[in-house]
């Protein structure tokens, strides 16, 4: 580039790096492989480890979509794709979700299933999910390594005592391949269960946290729960019983934000907004 | 309606980009762009800090930074921070004598008669902080007359180029451990490697010597102040210029390639007895930095010193302990996360709502 910076801005060693953990990754789904993180020139915690991994995987044939908060237009969507644009000459960038090759999220998987040929990069402020029940990273590793989960499990159970609920609200507890567990990033638990089993690669990215990990094709995500305490999604439910809709699409299928209209009204809308648009089109031929 | 603050997030971005701008240069026609050097050269301290934090020594780069950000200095030395990951590393340095440095400063809390004898130099440690209001409308004359006049009748032959270590006639004494060969091997490379603990000795001082300086500061005051005990003595504090030397591309002999200003602080602590039955000894604690940062340079020390003893026998306060130390002084990545929390958290707040008010209705209903 012109002004002396590389091809998606890290230097290739750095990429090589990502690469190699990429693929650890993937050998050992779940498992958190460390790796140097790169200082990026936006601030750590806005998706710099998401970041790395789009820079690193990125090639001129490719094509990206960008989303914070299920938008394509938000604020940190926006700044995180003029960067890429900005620093990958040659490639495209699309809002549409069927069109995009590498999709970089922070907080939602997008509403429409992903195809075998897609890659979705999560960025994740926490990548252990842990440390809810233990702050030392070095125990932290011990545990993971003999898939002990039992303080979590209790971490569960005492939630039910007290409030009978399981009160963790997004960054649900995940088993991957029967083995490891994840902090599957700030997605809702509504989010959770598309890890399961899904077509695409699905790879976190926690830059702070120096950590890289994945959740492969085609392998098992199970929430973690109890027998007789099933894993539940945010429910969209009114007082009568029927599932909310978006009130610019009227899809009764998605997650939905909440706000407060211009009248006072509390009203729905998809966070997601490409599935949103897409629907509206199909409504209006 | 509330909903569409974050979408038209591109135009907003821009506006606030220009908005920043214009606060750089609001000035106007009575101002003056920033001279790169004179941010060098009369925000000194301010330079210094970042070429640390920063973790790049380029003096240039360091004074574009502190001008593009306006004197912060966590974005400047993010920005310095930033420049870094684009550059590959293609050069290790073998490790670096001290004693070869250039000194400006060089001071002994622990003995009055040091070999070379102490040299104030520059600091403020015995200034009064009285407001110099002489300097409120400084003329150019009377600014540009002190280099001028200063060095006129001062015996400039009379400095050494070099000074002897104060701890190397403590160590000819017995009265410190022998040098530790084993650390002198690869050191750890923290922009190469993650911090998977526990980590060498040689991981936690890189760490911390681009640490964010209120950062050490405020964890070694924890310790100083009775949450620790390492109680040490300044046994030697320089501030100077260290010859860099690389390997000659063709040779392969050891060449100066520049030099890099910076701190270097050498802390004594109480003795402990040596695990091998022999004498008891003082105790060391290291730190150093690029630039002129003597309150980090001592944090940085004084957290040697404790995390040593940590990594040995078990942390017994915060300071002591490697992970809690090494994991929150790096100032890019706290402010970083700290700043996160101003980006839209509505989809987690909105999974929150929905466990709140499902277990408030749980409750109301088990009331009833």
């Amino acid at each position: 580039m012109s002004n002396g910076i590389n091809f998606a801005f890290l230097d290739e060693y750095a990429k090589r790096e990502i690469r190699r953990s990429v693929i650890k990754a993937i050998c050992i789904p779940g498992y958190q492989v460390p790796y140097s993180s790169r200082e990026m020139p936006m601030g750590r915690g806005f998706g710099t480890g998401g970041l790395q991994l789009t820079l690193a995987l990125i090639g001129v044939t490719d094509t990206v979509k960008v989303i914070d908060q299920g938008s394509d237009d938000s604020v940190n969507a926006v700044n995180l794709r003029k960067f890429i644009e900005m620093t990958c000459p040659g490639i495209a960038t699309t809002t549409r979700l069927q069109e995009a090759t590498l999709i970089q999220s922070r907080h939602r998987i997008p509403e429409q299933a992903l195809r075998a040929d897609q890659i979705l990069v999560l960025q994740v402020p926490y990548p252990d999910a842990l440390v809810i029940v233990e702050p030392s990273e070095d125990k932290r590793k011990v545990m993971h390594g003999e898939a002990d989960y039992s303080r979590l499990l209790v971490k569960l159970y005492e939630d039910i005592v007290k409030f009978d609920e399981i009160t963790i609200s997004h960054r649900y507890p995940t088993r991957i391949n029967d083995h490891y567990i994840i902090d599957p990033s700030p997605i809702p638990r509504y989010d959770v269960p598309k890890l399961h089993n899904s077509k695409a690669l699905i790879l976190f990215g926690a830059g702070r946290e120096k950590k890289i990990y994945a959740v492969p094709p085609h392998c098992p995500a199970e929430p973690l729960a109890f027998d007789d305490v099933p894993f539940r999604i945010e429910d969209f439910t009114d007082s009568r019983g029927e599932r909310r809709a978006c009130k610019l699409c009227g899809s009764q299928e998605s997650f939905l934000d909440e706000f407060i209209d211009e009248q006072g009204e509390r009203v729905y809308q998809c966070s997601d907004s490409d599935y949103c648009e897409q629907q509206q089109e199909l409504a209006h031929g | 309606m509330g909903y569409v603050a974050i979408k038209g997030g591109g135009r907003a971005i821009d506006g606030a980009a220009d908005a920043l701008e214009l606060l750089r240069t609001r000035q106007g026609e009575s101002g003056q762009p920033l001279d790169l050097e004179t941010i060098e050269k009369q925000l000194y301290f301010l330079h210094s800090r970042i070429l640390s934090e920063g973790g790049l020594y380029h003096p240039k780069l360091a004074a574009l930074a502190i001008k593009q950000s306006l004197g912060d200095t966590l974005e400047a030395s993010f920005a310095l921070r930033a420049y870094r990951s684009t550059k590959p590393r293609l050069l290790e340095t073998p490790v670096h004598d001290t004693t070869h440095m250039r000194l400006i400063r060089r001071i002994s809390a622990s003995f009055k008669d040091i070999p070379g004898g102490q040299m104030l130099g520059p600091t403020t440690d015995y200034a009064l902080r009285l407001l110099r209001m002489e300097l409120l409308n400084e003329s150019q004359e009377q600014f540009q007359s002190v280099a001028k006049t200063l060095f006129t009748n001062l015996p400039i032959q009379a400095v050494p180029d070099s000074f002897p270590k104060v701890l190397d006639s403590l160590r000819a004494e017995g009265l410190l451990p022998k040098v530790n060969q084993a650390a002198r091997e690869q050191p750890f490379d923290i922009t190469r490697e993650p911090l998977i603990f526990p980590v060498p000795r040689s991981a936690a001082l890189a760490t911390m010597a681009r640490g964010e300086t209120g950062s050490l500061l405020a964890i070694a005051y924890t310790n100083m102040r009775g949450y620790g005990d390492v109680h040490p003595t300044v046994a030697e504090l320089r501030v100077g210029y260290l010859p860099v030397l690389l390997p000659h591309p063709i040779t392969g002999e050891l060449t100066e390639v520049g030099e890099v200003l910076m701190t270097e602080c050498e802390v004594v602590a109480m003795y402990q007895d040596d695990d091998n039955k022999g004498l008891p000894t003082f105790t060391l604690g290291y730190g150093a930095c690029f630039g002129h940062n003597e309150v980090k340079a001592i944090s940085m020390a004084i957290l040697d010193r404790a995390l040593q003893k940590g990594m040995k026998d078990g942390a017994e306060n915060p300071s002591e302990d490697p992970e809690f130390v090494l994991l929150h002084v790096d100032g890019i990545d706290s402010m970083g996360f700290a700043s996160h929390y101003k980006m839209p958290h509505y989809v987690t707040f909105q999974s929150d709502m929905d466990r709140l008010r499902t277990t408030q209705q749980k409750q109301e209903a088990s009331h009833e």
